[in-house]
C-alpha cells in the first residue's frame, strides 16, 4: 500500500519579498490505508498543502513522497487524487455526468468498459447508474460531492485529498457523505487526507490529527490522544469552539487574548506565531516573553509546537476535561 | 429491465428534460422577441438570396447592352444600368453570395485566429499568459480600419487580401474576449480536476473551457459579422477589396458612386444592401446577447433596497390571529406570511404560512435545511422582497407597527433605525470602495440625524462595542482590510449605530471559521444581553441555533413545523424532522463505531411540494393520513408548537424513530 509524505514543505505565493508564505515547513505523513484528519482556520495553508500534492501549486521548498518516491506529475493515472470543496464549481456544467467521470479513467480502457466501469463507480458512490447520462445541473450538493468522489476513484488511486468535502454542504446531507467515504475507505483501503475545519467531523473520520496554524503544523497524534490532552493552547481553543447541543459548552480557557483578529499571513508575527492570540502567552503571563522571540519547536508530546505544551496545561486544561465527563456519565 | 429500475428511471429523466428544456428556452425567447423575429428572418431572407440569388439574376447582371448605358430606374431596370448596360438590381443580388462569403469568411478568420491567441496564454501557461496578453493590448489599440489598411498593403490587393486584412484586423477584439471569458473559467475548480485527472492543456481548452464559454463568442461573433460587411464596403470603395470583374457590395458601391450626382441609385441600391445585411446581423447578436444575458441573471438572490411590500389582507384559508396571539411587548409578531415567486409553473410559495412572535430581549432561531425558506422569511420581515417576489400575512407587526398598512418612507425609517440585518457574506454588503468608517457614519447621519462629528464618534464608540481592536484607526479602513469575522463585527456595529430593537441575523457565522463563529456568537449574546435586543438567528446548524436562542423555529418546506425551547432540543423533540436534524450533526461524543444518522431523500422543490405533510416521503413514521392532508401547527400547553400527526409516538419512545439508515440513503 502507499504512505504518502509530506518532507519540509514550503508553499510560498508572489514574489520572495512581499509573497504569501502560504505553507512554511510541513513534515506529515500519511500512513498506508488510513484516514488523516488535518484541521485549522482559513488562512492557515491546508488548502495549499492539498493542491501541492495533487501537482496544483508548485513547491518552493521540501518535497511531497509517495512511498518514498517524488509523485509522478505528467501523464495520466495519477496516483493521488483531490475532492474539492465546492462541488457547485469542480462539476463542469456542459459535461455529462458520465463524461466526467471517465475523464479520470486510465488510459486504454474501451469504450463499453467505460461505460461499464462508469455504472460500477456510480453504484459504488451509491447514486443511481442512469444519472450517466444526465447534467450536474440536476443534482443536488450532496449528489454533486459523490460524483466528485466517483471522479476521483475512477483514477484508481493511491491516496485520496478530500479538501473541506463537506463545508458546502447542508448538515443534514454531510452525514451521508461522510457515512460514504468511511465505508468507501474502509472497503477499499485507499489512505486519505481529510481536511476540515469541523472538529467533530475529522474526529468522526480520522485515526490521525494533524492541527494547523498559520502555515505550519502545531500538534499531531492519535486523534483520540490529541482530542483527549491537547498540548497546544491552539487545540485547545478548537476544542472549545466545537458548538455543543443542549447548551452544555466547554467554556475558553481565556478569553481575551483569543478576541485578537487572526493574524495577517503575509506577515507571520515573529516568535511563536500564536502567541498574539494564546490564552497561555505573553499578553496573558507578560514573564513569557520567551513566545514573542523564538519559535517554539515541535519536540513536545503529539509534536506541539509550544513552548509550554508540557507545563501550560495542569491547571487550564481541567476545564476541558468537561466533555470527557459528559461521556462517562 | 425490471419495473422498478425503469421507474428510477423515468423519475430520474424528469428533471432532465426540464433542464433540457430550460437550456433550449434560452435560445426561444430570443426568436420569439421583436427584434430578434425580425433579425431573425432577414438573416435567413439574406442567406436565401444568396444561395439562389446568382442562379436567378446572373443572365440579366451580366448580359451587357450598350444601347441603355448609365439608365435612371425604370420598370425594365429598377435600379437602372451601368456602364455596359447591366441591370444594376440584378447585379446587386447576384452579389449577395459574394458578399455574404466574404464577410463570414472574414468573420471566421477573426474568431478563430481571436480565439487562438486568446487561448494560447492558457495552453502554454503562466509566463506566455503574459506575453500574449501584451501583444493582445497592443493590437487591440490600433483602430480596426487602420490593421485592415495595413493587412490589405501585406496582403496584395484582391478579394482574398481583404479577406485576410478585415479578418485579422477583428481578431485582437475576439482575442481580448476570449482572454477574459478563460479567465474566469480557469479558475474554477472543474478545471483544476481535469488537471489533476492528468488532462493536457489542450484537451481541458477544447472538452472544458470552449463549451462554457462559447455563447458569449457567438453572440459576438454574429454581431462582428455585421461589421464586416461594412468594412468589406469600405474596402472594394478605397479599391482595395474585390477587383473587376468579379464585384460584391463594395464595388458596385464605389463604382456607382462616380455618378451619385446625375445617377444616385447606382450608388444606393448596393449601400442598402449593406446596411440591410449588417443590421441584421448586427440586431440578430443584440437580440442573442441580451437574451442570454437575462437568463443569466434570473438566480440572483433578493438583496436590496427597502421596498414596499404588496401587501394584501390575510391569506385566505388562515383566520386572522387565530394561532398566535399578539402581546403588548412584542417586538414583532408574524401571522400567515407567505412569499410567492411568479416562475414558468405558476406561482411558487417558498414560504407557506408562517406564525411566530418574538418577545423583547428574546432570542429565537429559526432553522431548516437550505430551500426552507427560513432565509426568505428573514427578508420579508426587514421587507426586502423585491418584485417579482410577493409578500402577503395576516399580520406583520414590527414594534407595534403594521408593516403592511404603513407607507413605506415610514417602514424604511422605522426599520433604518430599529432593525438590524447581518447577512452571512459581509464582503457583498458593504462597499468595497468606501472606508467602514465613513459606511457606518452615513447610517448614523441618515437614520438618526447626526452631525458629521457626532456620527464620527459614535462610530468608534459602537466598533469598541463591537469588541473591535484599535477602533479609531479601524474606522479608517477598507473592508478588505478586514478579515471575516472582524467584517461580521462591523456589521453588527453597523446595525447598532441606530439603537435596535431587534437583529435578524441570517447564517452571521457559516462563513467564518469555528474559533471566530464563537467570539461572533457570544458579541451577539452580550449585545442582546447589554440592550435587550431581540434576536432572531437563521442557522442550517441546529447546534449553533440551540447554544444562542431561547427559542427554536424549525421550517420546513416553508412551514414551520415544530418551535420548541432550546434546552429541549436535544431530548425532547416531538416532530421527526427535528430528531433526525439533531441526529445528523456530528458532535464530539458521536460514536465512531456506528455510522452517522442521516436524512434520506431530500427536501422538496419549492415548486412541487407533495400534498400532506411536506416531510412525509422522507419520514419514518409516515402514515397514510400523512400523504393525504398536512398536519396543522398545534400548540401544546407549554406553549411548544408541533406540526405532526404522529407527534405523541415520537415522544412516547424515548429514544425515538431511528431515522435514516446510511445504506438506504441516497442524499
Amino acid at each position: 500500500m502507499s504512505e504518502l509524505r509530506f518532507d519540509d514543505v514550503r508553499i510560498h505565493y508572489g514574489s520572495r519579498r512581499h509573497g504569501l508564505p502560504a505553507v512554511q515547513g510541513v513534515d506529515l505523513s500519511v500512513p498506508s490505508g488510513q484516514i488523516v484528519g488535518l484541521v485549522g482556520e482559513s488562512g492557515s495553508g491546508k488548502s495549499s498543502l492539498a493542491r501541492a500534492a495533487v501537482g496544483l501549486e508548485p513547491l518552493s521548498g521540501g518535497q511531497i513522497l509517495l512511498d518514498g518516491r517524488p509523485i509522478p506529475r505528467r501523464g495520466r493515472n495519477r496516483p493521488v487524487q483531490l475532492v474539492f470543496q465546492d462541488p457547485y464549481s469542480s462539476l463542469d456544467p456542459r459535461l455529462t455526468i458520465g463524461a466526467s467521470i471517465a475523464e479520470t479513467l486510465p488510459r486504454g480502457t474501451g469504450r463499453s468498459g467505460r461505460r461499464a466501469e462508469v455504472n460500477r463507480l456510480l453504484e459504488l458512490v451509491e447514486l443511481d447508474p442512469a444519472l450517466a447520462a444526465g447534467y450536474p445541473a440536476r443534482l443536488s450538493g450532496g449528489q454533486r460531492q459523490r460524483v466528485a468522489l466517483a471522479r476521483a476513484l475512477a483514477a484508481r488511486p493511491e491516496v485520496i485529498i478530500a479538501d473541506e468535502i463537506t463545508s458546502a454542504l447542508d448538515v443534514s446531507v454531510q452525514g451521508t457523505v461522510l457515512n460514504l467515504v468511511r465505508s468507501l475507505q474502509a472497503e477499499l483501503g485507499t489512505s486519505m487526507l481529510f481536511i476540515s475545519h469541523n472538529l467533530a467531523v475529522v474526529r468522526y473520520l480520522a485515526t490521525q490529527l494533524a492541527v494547523m496554524y498559520l502555515g505550519r503544523i502545531v500538534e499531531q497524534g492519535p486523534t483520540e490522544a490529541v482530542l483527549r490532552d491537547p498540548q497546544h493552547p491552539y487545540t485547545r481553543d478548537l476544542l472549545a469552539s466545537v458548538p455543543e447541543l443542549g447548551g452544555v459548552r466547554v467554556e475558553p480557557v481565556a478569553a481575551g487574548p483569543a478576541e485578537a483578529d487572526p493574524p495577517d499571513p503575509h506577515q507571520p508575527p515573529p516568535g511563536c506565531p500564536y502567541h498574539p492570540r494564546c490564552p497561555i502567552g505573553p499578553l496573558v503571563r507578560p514573564e513569557r516573553e520567551l513566545c514573542r522571540t523564538s519559535r517554539p519547536e515541535p519536540v513536545h508530546r503529539h509534536q506541539a509546537a509550544c513552548h509550554f505544551a508540557g507545563a501550560a496545561n495542569a491547571q487550564p486544561l481541567s476545564v476541558l476535561t468537561g466533555g470527557d465527563r459528559r461521556e462517562s456519565a | 429491465m425490471s419495473e422498478a429500475i425503469e421507474a428510477s428511471t423515468t423519475r430520474a429523466t424528469e428533471p432532465d428534460r426540464l433542464a433540457a428544456r430550460a437550456r433550449r428556452s434560452r435560445w426561444l425567447p430570443v426568436l420569439l422577441s421583436p427584434v430578434g423575429a425580425g433579425a431573425g428572418i432577414g438573416l435567413f431572407l439574406l442567406l436565401i438570396l444568396a444561395v439562389f440569388g446568382p442562379a436567378v439574376w446572373r443572365k440579366r447582371a451580366e448580359q451587357a447592352d450598350v444601347a441603355h448605358m448609365l439608365q435612371g430606374p425604370s420598370a425594365a431596370h429598377w435600379a437602372g444600368t451601368d456602364n455596359l448596360g447591366r441591370d444594376l438590381f440584378a447585379r446587386v443580388m447576384v452579389a449577395t453570395r459574394l458578399s455574404v462569403e466574404l464577410a463570414l469568411t472574414a468573420t471566421v478568420i477573426a474568431v478563430v485566429a481571436g480565439f487562438c491567441l486568446g487561448a494560447a496564454g492558457f495552453v502554454l501557461g503562466r509566463r506566455a499568459n503574459r506575453a500574449v496578453a501584451a501583444v493582445v493590448n497592443v493590437a487591440v489599440a490600433f483602430p480596426g480600419i487602420l490593421l485592415a489598411l495595413f493587412f490589405a498593403v501585406i496582403f496584395g490587393v484582391g478579394a482574398k487580401g481583404a479577406v485576410l486584412a478585415i479578418g485579422f484586423a477583428g481578431a485582437p477584439a475576439f482575442a481580448r474576449l476570449t482572454q477574459t471569458l478563460v479567465a474566469g473559467v480557469e479558475k474554477r475548480d472543474f478545471v483544476a480536476a481535469a488537471h489533476v485527472a492528468g488532462i493536457g492543456r489542450p484537451r481541458v481548452l477544447l472538452r472544458h473551457v470552449l463549451p462554457n464559454i462559447a455563447e458569449p463568442l457567438i453572440v459576438n461573433a454574429t454581431i462582428g459579422a455585421g461589421g464586416a460587411f461594412l468594412s468589406f464596403a469600405s474596402l472594394s470603395f478605397l479599391g482595395l477589396g474585390v477587383q473587376a470583374p468579379r464585384y460584391d457590395w463594395g464595388r458596385l458601391l464605389g463604382d456607382g458612386l462616380t455618378g451619385i450626382y446625375t445617377q444616385p441609385v447606382a450608388a444606393l441600391a448596393p449601400g442598402i444592401a449593406v446596411i440591410l445585411a449588417g443590421l441584421a446581423f448586427n440586431l440578430f447578436g443584440e437580440a442573442l446577447a441580451k437574451g442570454v444575458g437575462v437568463t443569466a441573471t434570473i438566480n440572483r438572490p433578493i438583496r436590496g433596497r427597502i421596498r414596499p411590500p404588496v401587501g394584501v389582507p390575510a391569506a385566505p384559508d388562515r383566520p386572522a390571529g387565530a394561532e398566535v396571539t399578539g402581546e403588548a411587548d412584542d417586538v414583532l409578531s408574524v401571522q400567515g406570511l407567505t412569499v410567492s415567486f411568479a416562475s414558468a409553473a405558476g406561482r411558487v410559495h417558498p414560504v407557506r404560512g408562517v406564525d411566530f412572535r418574538l418577545g423583547r430581549g428574546e432570542a429565537v432561531g429559526i432553522v431548516g435545511e437550505s430551500g426552507s425558506g427560513k432565509s426568505l422569511t428573514a427578508l420579508a420581515i426587514a421587507q426586502l422582497i423585491e418584485p417579482p417576489g410577493q409578500v402577503r400575512a395576516g399580520q406583520l407587526r414590527f414594534l407595534g407597527h403594521d408593516l403592511l398598512a404603513e407607507p413605506a418612507h415610514r417602514n424604511r425609517r422605522l426599520l433604518g433605525t430599529s432593525l438590524a440585518l447581518v447577512f452571512q457574506d459581509p464582503m457583498t454588503s458593504f462597499n468595497p470602495t468606501r472606508r467602514i468608517g465613513s459606511q457606518l457614519a452615513e447610517v448614523g447621519r441618515r437614520h438618526g440625524g447626526l452631525s458629521r462629528r457626532a456620527a464620527a464618534a459614535r462610530v468608534v464608540d459602537r466598533l469598541r462595542s463591537v469588541r473591535v481592536p484599535a477602533a479609531e484607526r479601524r474606522a479608517r479602513q477598507y473592508p478588505h482590510e478586514y478579515s471575516g469575522g472582524m467584517r461580521q463585527r462591523a456589521m453588527i456595529g453597523m446595525g447598532l449605530m441606530g439603537s435596535p430593537a431587534l437583529i435578524i441575523a441570517d447564517e452571521p457565522t457559516t462563513a467564518l471559521d469555528v474559533t471566530v463563529q464563537r467570539q461572533v456568537l457570544d458579541l451577539l449574546q452580550s449585545i442582546r444581553a447589554a440592550d435587550g435586543v431581540s434576536l432572531l438567528l437563521i442557522s442550517h446548524d441546529i447546534a449553533v441555533v440551540g447554544q444562542v436562542c431561547d427559542r427554536v423555529l424549525v421550517m420546513y418546506a416553508g412551514r414551520i413545523i415544530e418551535e420548541l425551547p432550546a434546552s429541549a432540543l436535544a431530548r425532547d423533540s416531538r416532530h421527526p424532522y427535528t430528531r433526525a436534524l439533531i441526529a445528523a450533526v456530528p458532535h464530539m461524543q458521536t460514536d465512531r463505531d456506528r455510522p452517522l444518522a442521516v436524512i434520506p431523500g431530500r427536501a422538496p422543490d419549492p415548486a412541487e411540494v407533495p400534498p400532506g405533510c411536506a416531510f412525509a416521503p422522507r419520514c419514518p413514521l409516515a402514515s397514510e393520513q400523512c400523504r393525504s392532508s398536512e398536519p396543522p401547527l398545534l400548540a401544546d400547553a407549554q406553549g411548544r408548537r408541533v406540526a405532526c400527526w404522529h407527534a405523541d409516538q415520537v415522544t412516547a419512545g424515548q429514544a425515538g424513530p431511528t431515522i435514516g439508515t446510511p445504506n438506504g440513503a441516497r442524499a
